[in-house]
């Protein structure tokens, strides 16, 4: 065997970075083993169950628990005058507001937890659900946003009339949350009023649902004896649910075990703390048994965390050949009865402020201002990072309204309009460092992978036919990986992220991380940067996360952080350890570190062949012959503070036919070309943008949470919201460019939101394009047939 | 409520339980029995979490009463695998990559394993009807179904 031959093979046997190596999880998932939170079960469990509000906007006037109380098995009802004197019937939200815990005094929303049920088992508990009688009065509901702060709008949050100073601004309104603005909105109006060209495009972007298919839920345990709580629960971010449950308790957060057991999918759902959640800990406090609470899917669509909601309006000023000069947004956010997004605490609007996108713009200014209304609180980040996918559609849509207008083709304006990769590290104008990307080679790579110009003839011959073929064209920049702690942190705490790693004597290791996997893969993938990193072989290394015993503190999983952050700090946690090992095998082989040089998994002797030592060989004299001085042991920790977030990247085409009979969209063809920088696994990235391209189909052509003028939610089944199955789910094409991070230790980005961010503006593109040659420069989503049976009405078309 | 004596199979072992009539599959099934593989996700029928195979049939085990499953075969995704090992779909789904969260998992892999026989050389089309049952917010489908054209190459060279 040459060297080479045997450097390839040492090095194939690792599989470390960049191999598709299979998921080390599906051995328990495919066998049933999995263990998620409705399969714990303990000695003694008892079930809680919510009562919740018929209305969207009524005053409570009385709860009878008597009927309800008197149900054999039924152990306690609590309501809000039983949370009081705890102070527990109010809790902070991660958006700087509060929430009520269970309906005190008032409800503000349909479903809203009005009283919690604790019974042996979930049947007597639904029974005394129903037994519970609530005796409620009317109030005028409050649904469209855009009324919200009108003179006579019924004020919805008593508790804060008078409290004019809110906790990202000042209140011009009762319903008003906040106001919050990036970038110079004299400079940019400026603009607007000298431009030769200006378009204008207000747009929805639909209030949605995550809808992971496990719902959230908890086990909530406290042992009495020694004062320690254990609970279990469906949360992308364990380490942050301690630190709050510590706070709002008054346990010592040394008291407080979270874990996170295997979760049943999280996209943005699992982030938030949930009335649930604190219920089911307060019951287990006040019986000293242990309670589940798992809500079903009807309580899980209708009040646990929906996402967008945000009326926009896009305008950009640009010369007559389609060159931005200025960008201006506005957005309406209707963030339902509570403040309870998930952002980071600086940023009310998540990082909406990225909605420069791919493009060199010299000035812009972004408005928004969040109300509230007579809906579930909520506005997390469905699988996307803090309002990118709202940003992306914004400037994506805006850009096609752009090229239509002066009837340059999109993908043209695009390019003439790209950051240039010379530019890069880019810095846009409301304040973000784009650290790299290639938008011109993407771009072409995909026009010429579908023959771009050959269906823009295809699509002139049929529209001569009369057939309606639309091609949709997003070319999309993201802000992932929160983030530097000068950013961002939530609830004070910076949002860095660790791992700890420990080499075993012979050579094996575990490493944990302050992350959670939710179906990512971190099993596997981390392991990957482990092995490559200290040519451990992976299949060796042994990964934990969720349980805040063990696992050094994290801030969690969700905005593409995991690989960006938890990633970066499992490599620098690695080298640290490669440092060390250097030192001993210097000393075992009695030279200087300088002489020594790293190959694949051992260190060699410079210009001396068969001296070397290799990582295992190492590990076991970590424990017993270390240089003098030296402590033993082979671990390192990391917690890693990222300088600057990363901006993975994508170039999305698709092609649709629309029926014009029924309006029914055909999706011929999906092309998603993703650039994330360093790829650790190819398979489980292709995987990862498949469920994510899918979720993007479901809420462009699907799915939403509409409500009627009473506030009552119009679908929270599975029968009504819109889970594309096998049948109507498109086939996907994925391919890829690699432009590395410049920052981060191994180079990656993060991958598995930008098919949700990137597909959801390209469906509407292509909708949207299938119609242009009428006129029709843009269409809201959901793009159902019977919505756009009814747009072909509305233009004639037969 | 008076409470009902049912007795049937489940993954060939006898078992005989003592339900409330209205008790449903499913949670006696994941509560009494412990078989946790098998799990519960809208309740109504839709999304095929729960499903298990009854006397040869995929049965979505969240809207099926257990009396209803008096003196019936059953078989849950912890009755796929036998004493030679993992069952060939199981085998594929970790092969072409067609699990991430794993929440489906079970009912996928046990309608897969019952659609094969229905159906031994299916085309895509003919999967994509035969499996949607089952949903999957993961995976996009499209590595399921390379899984279970897999599962069939691999079950006709068997």
């Amino acid at each position: 065997m040459t060297e080479q031959m045997d450097k390839e093979t040492r090095e194939a046997a690792l599989e470390g970075m960049g191999c598709s190596r299979k998921r080390k999880e599906d051995a328990r998932f495919i066998q049933g083993k999995g263990r998620y939170t409705d399969d714990i079960q303990m000695a003694g469990m008892l079930f809680a169950d919510m009562v919740r509000s018929p209305y969207a906007h009524a005053r409570i006037k009385s709860i009878n628990k008597e009927k309800a109380l008197a149900l054999p098995g039924v152990h306690a009802v609590l309501t809000a005058d039983d949370l009081k004197p705890l102070n527990l019937h109010w809790m902070p939200t991660l958006a700087g507001d509060v929430q009520a815990v269970l309906a005190d005094e008032k409800v503000h929303f349909q479903y809203q937890e009005v009283a919690v049920v604790v019974a042996d088992d979930r049947y007597i508990a639904a029974d005394a659900v129903d037994l519970v009688e609530v005796e409620y009065e009317e109030l005028p509901v409050l649904v469209d946003a855009h009324k919200a702060m009108d003179a006579d709008a019924p004020v919805l949050r008593e508790d804060l009339v008078g409290k004019m100073q809110g906790a990202h601004s000042e209140r011009k309104h009762d319903n008003h949350i906040f106001n919050w603005q990036a970038g110079e909105k004299e400079a940019t109006d400026r603009v607007f009023d000298n431009a030769e060209v200006v378009v204008s495009q207000d747009m929805y972007y639909h209030r949605v649902h995550p809808c992971p298919l496990e719902t959230c839920g908890c086990v909530a345990s406290f042992d009495k004896v020694n004062g320690h709580l254990t609970v279990y629960l469906t949360s992308q971010a364990p380490h942050v649910v301690r630190t709050v449950v510590s706070m709002l308790s008054g346990l010592p957060e040394s008291k407080v075990r979270v874990v996170s057991p295997d979760i049943g999918g999280g996209f943005g759902n699992k982030v938030g703390i949930y009335p649930g959640y604190v219920t089911a800990i307060v019951a287990s406090i006040v019986l000293g048994v242990p309670v589940k609470w798992v809500e079903d899917r009807m309580e899980n669509i209708s009040t646990t965390a929906f996402a967008r909601d945000y009326h926009m309006t896009g305008e950009i000023a640009a010369d007559k050949d389609g060159i931005i000069k200025a960008l201006r947004v506005n957005v309406l956010a209707d963030h339902g009865a509570f403040d309870a997004c998930a952002d980071p605490s600086k940023f009310p609007a998540g990082l909406m402020h990225i909605c420069t996108g791919s493009y060199d713009v010299p000035v812009a200014h972004l408005n928004v201002d969040g109300v509230y209304t007579n809906k579930a609180p909520g506005g997390v980040a469905y699988r996307c990072s803090f309002r990118v996918t709202e940003a992306v559609y914004v400037i994506e849509r805006t850009m096609d309204v752009l090229a239509q207008k002066l009837g340059i083709d999109k993908a043209e304006i695009r390019r003439r309009n790209f950051i240039k990769s010379e530019q890069m590290p880019y810095k846009t104008c409301l304040g973000w460092e784009i650290d790299s990307g290639q938008y011109h080679m993407s771009l072409q790579k995909v026009l010429d992978a579908v023959d771009y110009d050959g269906l823009r003839r295809e699509q002139e011959e049929k529209r001569a036919k009369g057939e309606l073929m639309g091609i949709g064209l997003v070319t999309f920049t993201e802000i992932v990986g929160a983030g530097p702690s000068r950013n961002c942190d939530i609830l004070g705490i910076g949002m860095f992220d660790s791992a700890e790693i420990r080499v075993h004597p012979t050579g094996s290791a575990i490493a944990r991380m302050g992350t959670i996997t939710q179906g990512q893969g971190h099993q596997t993938t981390y392991a990957q940067i482990i092995a490559t990193e200290l040519g451990l072989p992976s299949e060796e290394i042994q990964i934990e996360e969720g349980d805040t015993d063990t696992a050094p503190y994290g801030l969690g999983t969700y905005g593409s952080r995991s690989t960006p952050v938890a990633g970066a700090a499992t490599a620098v946690a690695a080298r640290k350890i490669k440092a060390k090992a250097q030192k001993i095998a210097a000393h075992l082989l009695e030279v200087s570190e300088d002489d020594l040089e790293w190959e694949v998994d051992r260190f060699k002797v410079k210009g001396n062949p068969g001296q070397e030592k290799t990582m295992k060989e190492i590990a076991w004299a970590a424990y017993n012959n270390v240089p003098e001085g030296m402590e033993p042991g082979l671990e390192a920790v990391d917690y890693y503070d990222p300088p600057n977030f990363t901006y993975p990247y994508g170039i999305y085409l698709c092609v649709v036919d629309i029926d014009k009979a029924t309006g029914e969209t055909s999706v011929r063809r999906f092309y998603a070309l993703d650039d994330c920088g360093t790829r650790i696994n190819p398979m489980i990235i292709d995987g990862q943008i498949h469920g994510g391209l899918n979720e993007g189909f479901a809420v462009a052509m699907g799915q939403e949470l509409p409500y009627d003028e009473q506030g009552n939610l119009l679908g929270n089944t599975l029968m009504d919201y819109f889970l594309p199955t096998f049948v109507e789910t498109p086939k996907w094409e994925t391919d890829f460019t690699v432009t590395p991070s410049p920052h981060h230790p191994i180079g990656a980005k993060g991958v598995a939101e930008s098919p949700h961010v990137g597909s959801i503006p390209t469906f509407t593109s292509a909708i949207v394009d299938a119609f242009a040659h009428l006129g029709v420069t843009h269409l809201d989503m959901p793009h159902t047939a019977p919505r756009l049976w009814k747009t072909m009405q509305e233009l004639g078309v037969k | 409520m008076a409470k009902q004596a049912v007795s049937f199979k489940v993954n060939g072992k006898q078992v005989d339980v003592l339900v409330d009539p209205r008790e449903l599959l499913v949670h006696t099934l994941r509560e009494k029995l412990q078989l946790t593989g098998t799990h519960i996700g809208c309740e109504s029928t839709h999304c095929g979490v729960c499903t298990v195979d009854i006397n040869g049939e995929s049965i979505k085990s969240c809207t099926f009463l257990t009396v209803q499953a008096e003196g019936a075969e059953v078989t849950t995704v912890e009755g796929l695998a036998s004493a030679d090992g993992l069952h060939i779909v199981q085998q594929a789904f970790v092969e072409e990559h067609g699990l991430q969260c794993g929440f489906c998992t079970p009912g996928m892999l046990v309608r897969a394993a019952s659609f094969l026989k229905e159906n031994p050389n299916p085309t895509e089309e003919e999967i994509r009807w035969g499996m949607s049952g089952n949903l999957c917010r993961c995976t996009g489908y499209q590595n399921i179904i390379k899984a279970v054209q897999t599962a069939a190459r691999k079950m006709q060279e068997a």
